[in-house]
């Protein structure tokens, strides 16, 4: 019997780890994702696991000892936030290149500066040509269940790539949610040992790992490296499927709310989602054909799902809770176009940036964000360029 | 056990011969002398900070390394064998892996002194069971001989050049051994080369052997950058001894001892003058440049002195 428990995507995420039961974390606090490792260290020292935990001096060595335990064989997860994925900004392109499938929770805040402790996703953003899988949880149900499958996923044998479990910061990790844990033992079956084919600590089979790559090889190599984040599109959906046959819950790339017949379309990822949903559904009953298109998966980007879900709809806002400074808008602006480039000619187009650093996300803003849809119809015209939402004069 | 230096030499070679660094070269010296000192039935698993060491001996699709080998990032040598040894420690407690490995990382003067300092006393601090050796050659020369933090006072380097209006580098080298010695760890020694081989085999089977972490200093000097003939190696690591420029010594659980004193001390001149990177030190008029040395090397020795005392 799966069992009802009310808790923190903070905690759930720890329970995950500690069902789990990794061989190693290295791991450094820094807010809002501190409470993991703290939690992780209690149950080490409670007994109710034997995970060896490194208490390092900072992030980069955090993920520089991921990287070695993980090359050594050891099925390795470290948690982080802000600064401190910025500080392993170095290491986290040597930890995909070297195929090492690392488990990180991320919980998302804005970057400094000026500092900022509350929620934006300007960390994972920044992070996202790393060559890590990055999959957002929308609640703390999600942030758990994503978690076991982040790990399968990095770690199938077609795929053998770092995962970014993400959550937003405070929202997710710290509001306590009702919710629904898997019993131990189907966890256990369900992640399997973790058996790689080649590591340093193979007694019949040395291994060099991290050479000096030449010009003859690295294009060949990095070719490599995006055909495996080609392969995480199937494997996403497989892993998805197994977890759907022991939970009943369903997951895929995207989320589509609302979508069937809907004539304005919001993307938009992360806990922000759920009240996008919300105002949605307000105005579902006032009659507009309002629809939502929630992105779980950022890398790989869900390209053909994103554009399959906006079929038939004439307006579409795209919600980017970072700025990118390319001064044309956010990182999923640009992608969702690229995706949407010679395939959706007339669907009218406009770019948010919006709840940055933490600034509130309310129900009107975005039913206000279906409101400039609606007039786009009206006019047959798409902004000229992207804008800020909520911001004050 | 009494060092037998023909039955150490016959070991076989754990770092292959055939790669890339320049003839002459102390770093290649001293990583071999160290695996030279594990027991040929343990396996080991080594890491090397970005260096010359790494970009000669691991260019893909080759390795010259017959154990595991990893390379992470300049900085990062003694973080990334921490993880190694954690995943060993977690590994082994569930009987997945064998339990006799050693765990190694090498790095730079730069990567060790500078860059890669605060991941070096994480690592210390943590006590994992590893040994970090540096192959101090005094500067970074995989990037062109630029300065570090162990270059000493007044050497030439591509960013403390000598001229009209520079004598050199102006600031006096890091102590990085007793840096180390004061994280507490059970092991830290000083050595280079010398006579035999001796000093750095019996250093590196003690850092080897004795449980937790251990540091090793070995002065592994550079022709290119010192500007010295590659057959000149032993004489300025005997210079460098003599003069107490490099003292030897070690610091076992916090036991301070000097494994070699020179019977009569020689001038800091012996030791600079076998460098072209101390050429200008010799012009007429610069004679206080070589006081000045010789004042530091005097004080660091008689601080040494009483600290072995
Ligand atoms: C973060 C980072 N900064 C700079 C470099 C460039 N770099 C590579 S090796 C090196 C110098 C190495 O010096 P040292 O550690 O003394 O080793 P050596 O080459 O002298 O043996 C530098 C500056 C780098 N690889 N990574
Ligand atoms: S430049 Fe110096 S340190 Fe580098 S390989 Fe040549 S001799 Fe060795
Ligand atoms: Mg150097």
């Amino acid at each position: 019997m799966a069992i009802q428990d009310r808790l923190s995507g903070n905690e759930a995420v720890s329970i995950a780890i500690k069902q789990i039961n990794p061989d190693v974390m290295p791991a450094f606090p820094i807010t809002p994702s501190t409470e993991i490792p703290q939690f992780i260290s209690q149950f080490i020292a409670n007994g109710e696991m034997d995970t060896v935990f490194v208490p390092v001096e900072s992030e980069h060595s955090a993920m520089s000892a991921c990287i070695g335990s993980q090359s050594a064989g050891g099925r390795t997860v470290t948690a982080t936030s802000s600064c401190g994925l910025a500080l392993m900004f170095e290491m986290l392109y040597v930890a995909a290149s070297n195929r090492l499938p690392i488990t990180m929770a991320v919980v998302n805040r804005a970057l400094s500066g000026p500092i900022n402790i509350n929620n934006d996703h300007s960390d994972s953003m920044g992070a996202r040509d790393s060559g890590w899988l990055q999959i957002y949880a929308e609640n703390a149900q999600e942030a758990y269940d994503n978690f076991f499958q982040c790990m399968k996923i990095g770690e199938h044998p077609s795929v053998q790539l770092p995962v970014m479990c993400c959550q937003d910061g405070f929202i997710t990790s710290h509001a306590v949610e009702r919710m629904e844990l898997i019993e131990t033992e189907k966890v256990k079956a369900f992640m399997g040992e973790y058996k790689p084919e080649h590591y340093l600590l193979n007694p019949d089979q040395t291994l060099a790992v991290g050479p000096y790559d030449i010009p003859q090889y690295y294009m060949e190599h990095k070719k490599a490296q995006a055909v495996a984040m080609e392969n995480a599109r199937a494997a996403i959906l497989e892993v998805a499927k197994e977890f759907e046959a022991m939970t009943g819950r369903k997951y895929g790339m995207i989320e589509e709310y609302c979508m069937e017949d809907a004539e304005l379309a919001m993307i938009i990822i992360g806990s922000s989602a759920g009240t996008a949903k919300e105002a949605c559904d307000e105005l579902r009953a006032a009659g507009v054909k309002a629809g939502v298109i929630k992105v779980r998966v950022f890398r790989p980007f869900p390209a053909e799902e994103i554009v399959a879900a906006l079929k038939g709809v004439k307006a579409v806002a795209i919600m980017d809770k970072t700025e990118s400074f390319s001064a044309n808008g956010g990182p999923m602006g640009a992608e969702v176009k690229a995706a949407m480039f010679g395939k959706l000619g007339d669907v009218l187009v406009t770019n948010y940036i919006y709840g940055i650093g933490g600034r509130d996300v309310k129900v009107d803003d975005l039913k206000s964000v279906y409101d400039k849809l609606a007039e786009m119809v009206k006019t047959g015209k798409s902004p000229e360029h992207y804008q800020y939402l909520a911001l004050r004069d | 056990m009494a060092y037998n230096f023909k039955e150490v030499m016959e070991r076989p070679d754990r770092l292959a011969s055939g790669h890339r660094m320049c003839a002459g070269c102390g770093a290649p010296i001293a990583v071999r002398g160290v695996l030279r000192a594990i027991k040929p039935e343990d396996k080991a698993v080594i890491c090397s900070a970005t260096c010359c060491l790494e970009v000669s001996t691991c260019m893909y699709p080759y390795t010259s390394w017959k154990d595991s080998f990893i390379h992470n990032a300049f900085e990062n040598a003694a973080a990334t064998i921490s993880g190694v040894e954690a995943a060993h420690k977690s590994l082994a407690a569930k009987g997945k892996v064998p339990e006799n490995y050693k765990f190694i990382a090498f790095g730079g003067d730069g990567g060790t002194y500078d860059i890669g300092f605060q991941s070096l006393s994480g690592a210390m601090e943590r006590n994992h069971d590893m040994v970090y050796v540096c192959y101090d050659n005094e500067a970074y020369m995989n990037t062109g001989i630029q300065r570090s933090s162990a270059t000493p006072l007044y050497a030439d380097t591509t960013t403390s050049a000598t001229g009209k209006a520079s004598s050199g580098k102006t600031q006096n080298r890091k102590d990085l051994a007793e840096v180390i010695a004061a994280h507490h760890v059970p092991y830290v020694a000083q050595t280079t080369f010398i006579g035999n081989l001796k000093d750095l085999h019996e250093k590196a089977e003690k850092a080897l052997y004795t449980p937790g972490a251990a540091f090793l200093n070995v002065l592994a000097p550079c022709p290119r950058g010192w500007r010295y003939e590659a057959e000149d190696i032993a004489e300025i690591c005997k210079m460098a001894v003599e003069t107490c420029f490099w003292p030897l010594f070690e610091v076992e659980n916090d036991v301070w001892k000097i494994n070699y004193q020179p019977k009569n001390k020689r001038p800091i001149e012996d030791f600079l003058k076998t460098q072209g990177r101390f050429k200008h030190l010799f012009k007429k008029g610069n004679e206080h440049l070589i006081a000045d040395i010789q004042k530091e090397v005097d004080h660091r020795w008689e601080l040494l002195l009483k600290r072995a005392q």
